[in-house]
């Protein structure tokens, strides 16, 4: 397999054919936070924490903002992990999900790393912060689709489909200490008594 | 039935239709559109019928059921030929006169005449102002149209662009016409059509797929749609042309389950294709096999996005997908995919048969071609009309569109749906094209233009955008679906005179990073509406924050309705419309609002006879001390009574 040249906060690295920037960088040694991203699973791209800024050969020095999980890691790509913009973005989305899970320990690790001020937005908590690690693994990993989204926009919510979870959860619950609220084995509970009640 | 195997043959059953018919012979059109439909075309259609059937002429007078003119304002339209007279919002009380006097003495209704100010009546559908002005290439053919029967295509020149495509020229000429003739994506972003098609034709794969996108969503906006249902063959010729220039041997059609009417016409359009040998293993015998399925979408504003479509297609759920390998290249179960708007499709038999020289001819630089605009919102004709790349705002708005019905002032134009923004008055001028309106702020969109007048609040109007987008957001990204949470909540807190120092530059701070970081295009342009809105009124958004004041008088906990003392004659008219009991007086005592009670639904202030006048609106001024109860009104001298 080829390698491919590029430039992360301005030190070469190697990377390999197919990697995306986020590989790329966390195989340097480079930290970028994720919440949605697991190594098993297809990445996902919805959390946006993992963006970083790039600039590709020939665009003349415009940069673009792009989500590592998913970019591949280009011959020559300059990428900034941690700029002024992704900076300010990650604070501010920080910020939005400790409204809504102020208990997360990743975001509250995150949100000091990145100065998130979390009384900035009013509490409205959902407590699940929607990274889709639950949904994902069981789907991907475990090929046994016991919960799935419902709902869309603010509406969305993850949500066991008990036929499935009654049958396939009590002897997995891998997604229990996958969830970062680690409120999941809770909201499992709550779903098998409707169905064998 | 006919089997067409062949240009020849196309071409001699073209020329059978054109014998057959009978120019002398009467003939009625009728609108049945979906804006004439819900004005009851269907009803004038039953009552020509009957109406004919009774006291017609001898020998049949042909019905032509079309689909949309455009003029929606002003249906049911009724076209009486040859004598090539066009009637107006017709009723159906108005068939039984429209039978004995024009179809059988040939003498003209004036009454349902367009009327242009006190000059006669104007005869020709396409002298009247509205449609005078514009070039309906794309759109035009609509009203010849039976949208049900293949055969009313085919007479009028339909096919012929396949034909010559398919025997004419080789698909590198096909694709090469559509660059030279620089077509541009007609559903918002303006991509140029033809590099498109040529990334999916030199992608890896012998399956290709192309896709016409018919999810049209904006509000306001139904171009789509009245293409879609009034001509579905135009767009399914422009698709087998794709088909043929990409390599693609399976189409597929997007359409929105909320649009039946496009849904029927479009099915059946398929079914006589293929019966006549325009679709399937053989397409005009020309070789080329392609078929085309129609996928009913469920009603997801997202699902209009690429990825998000060909999730949907492909069986799962409508959501973006990250697509940093464009789905030109790996789309439709990561094949090789081709997703153009409905208008695109349907503006590339035009391009075939009249040749890239003639498109670039009209419109701007860089945006060729027509595009169709569905005018709607504070215009006096409502409706969708066509019109060259770079015509100004102010021509769509006054010429075509006749100005601001009661003489209101105009404010601004919200175009592009909710990824757009508004453009104010100093802007009337900018010639429209996909350049022009993104350097103001807002862009093409679809085709979406919504006209506003003074009585439109600019942070009300933002704020039900951001509504909009917070019900129509899938939820997957965080950006979008906090940011724009987050945005609705400070816009509806300005809104209910709650807005505070800070809050315009938080929504930008939100705004910037909503636009940089989303997953999709929904996510990327939805702070649009808020930051068009402050750039261009930014002084209303500190007059709701600062003054408590809505300068239009829209937003409900910042307006109140008074009467005033002066003015009021005690008529009773507003005391018993109340629907709330707020207003107290009686029989020659001052009424006065009781504002703990009242709702602010307005009925007082319309029902308030105008001569008196004596309800007002107001807003960011105090409160005057209601009249004590049980005050005498004071008949005026002098007033005329």
């Amino acid at each position: 397999m080829s390698d491919v040249a590029l430039v992360i906060n301005g030190r070469s690295v190697t990377a390999e054919t197919g990697m995306t920037i986020l590989e790329a960088a966390r195989s340097a040694g480079v930290d970028i936070p994720t919440l949605c991203h697991h190594e098993k699973i297809t990445p996902f791209g919805a959390c946006r924490l993992c963006t970083v800024e790039i600039t590709k050969e020939g665009q003349r020095g415009r940069s673009r903002l792009v989500a590592s999980c998913v970019y591949p890691a280009e011959e020559g790509l300059e990428v900034q992990t941690e700029s002024d913009t992704v900076v300010k973005g990650r604070k501010l989305i920080l910020e939005m999900l400790l409204a809504r899970s102020p208990g997360v320990r990743e975001l509250r690790e995150y949100g000091r790393r990145y100065g998130a001020d979390p009384g900035k937005f009013s509490l409205e908590p959902s407590f699940c912060i929607l990274c889709g690690l639950c949904v994902n693994y069981c789907a991907e990993v475990k090929g046994k689709h016991a919960m799935g989204f419902m709902g869309r926009g603010v509406e969305r919510q993850v949500m066991f489909l008990p036929e499935v979870a009654s049958e396939e959860c009590a002897k997995c619950g891998d997604c229990f200490t996958l969830c970062p609220t680690g409120i999941w084995p809770s909201n499992y509970g709550l779903a098998r008594v409707p169905h064998w009640g | 039935m006919p089997r067409l195997n062949s240009d020849a043959d196309l071409d001699t059953y073209r020329g059978e239709l054109l014998a057959a018919q009978d120019a002398d012979k009467p003939r009625i059109t009728i609108c049945s559109g979906t804006g004439c439909h819900a004005l009851r075309s269907d009803k004038v259609h039953q009552a020509f019928v009957d109406e004919l059937e009774r006291n017609g002429p001898d020998g049949r007078v042909d019905i032509l059921r079309t689909g949309c003119h455009g003029f929606c304002e002003r249906g049911t339209i009724v076209t009486v030929l040859p004598q090539d007279v066009t009637y107006l919002q017709v009723k159906p009380d108005d068939v039984a006169e429209i039978v004995a006097k024009t179809i059988l003495r040939g003498e003209v209704i004036d009454r349902l005449l367009y009327q242009d100010g006190d000059g006669p009546g104007i005869l020709r559908e396409e002298e009247i102002p509205f449609y005078k002005h514009q070039s309906p290439f794309v759109f035009g053919l609509n009203r010849f149209i039976d949208p049900k029967n293949i055969d009313s295509y085919i007479v009028r020149g339909g096919y012929a662009a396949l034909s010559k495509a398919l025997f004419q020229m080789s698909p590198e000429q096909v694709l090469e016409e559509v660059k030279e003739a620089k077509l541009r994506g007609r559903g918002g972003g303006g991509f140029p059509a033809g590099a498109k098609w040529q990334t999916t034709r030199d992608a890896p794969g012998d399956i290709k797929y192309v896709v016409v996108n018919a999810d049209e969503g904006d509000p306001g906006a139904y171009m789509d749609r009245s293409l879609l249902e009034g001509n579905p063959h135009r767009v399914l010729e422009g698709l087998i042309i794709g088909a043929h220039a990409i390599g693609a041997r399976q189409g597929f059609v997007y359409v929105r389950q909320e649009y039946p009417m496009a849904v029927e016409n479009l099915s059946i359009a398929l079914e006589q294709a293929r019966e006549y040998g325009i679709l399937g293993p053989s397409v005009l015998g020309s070789g080329l096999a392609f078929d085309v399925r129609v996928h009913r979408g469920a009603g997801a504003f997202v699902s209009g996005e690429s990825s998000a479509l060909m999730c949907a297609i492909e069986g799962r759920v409508g959501e973006p997908r990250p697509k940093y390998v464009r789905t030109a290249v790996s789309g439709i179960w990561g094949r090789p995919t081709n997703l153009n708007n409905v208008e695109t499709w349907a503006t590339v038999p035009l391009i075939i048969d009249m040749g890239a020289d003639w498109f670039t001819s009209i419109g701007t630089e860089n945006s060729k071609g027509t595009k169709i605009f569905s005018l709607v919102g504070n215009v006096n004709n409502t409706g969708l009309v066509e019109v060259p790349m770079g015509m100004t705002l102010r021509q769509v708005v006054y010429d075509i569109g006749g100005g601001i019905p009661r003489d209101r002032k105009f404010k601004a134009v919200q175009t592009g749906g909710p990824s757009g923004g508004v453009i104010p008055e100093k802007f009337l001028d900018l010639p429209v094209d996909f350049d022009e309106l993104a350097k103001a702020g807002s862009m093409m969109g679809s085709g979406g233009m919504i006209v506003m007048d003074e009585d439109t609040c600019m942070v009300d109007t933002a704020r039900y955008y951001l509504d909009f987008l917070a019900e129509e957001s899938c939820g997957k990204c965080t950006p979008c679906r906090e940011g724009i949470s987050q945005m609705l909540k400070v816009l509806r807190r300005i809104c209910a005179g709650d807005g505070r120092e800070g809050d315009i530059e938080l929504l930008e701070e939100i705004s910037e990073m909503v636009e940089g970081w989303s997953l999709c295009a929904l996510g990327a342009t939805a702070p649009n509406p808020v930051l068009s809105t402050i750039a261009h009124f930014r002084d209303e958004y500190e007059a709701h924050i600062r003054e408590k004041r809505c300068p239009a008088d829209v937003c409900k906990a910042l307006t109140s309705y008074y009467i005033d003392p002066e003015k009021c004659e005690a008529c009773m008219l507003c005391l018993k419309n109340c629907a709330v009991g707020a207003i107290t007086g009686g029989k020659n005592l001052v009424h006065v609002v009781d504002q703990a009670t009242c709702t602010k639904c307005g009925t007082c202030l319309d029902v308030c006879p105008s001569r008196f006048d004596a309800v007002v609106k107001l807003s960011g001024v105090p409160m005057p001390e209601p009249v004590p109860a049980g005050t005498q009104v004071t008949r005026k001298r002098g007033r005329a009574q």
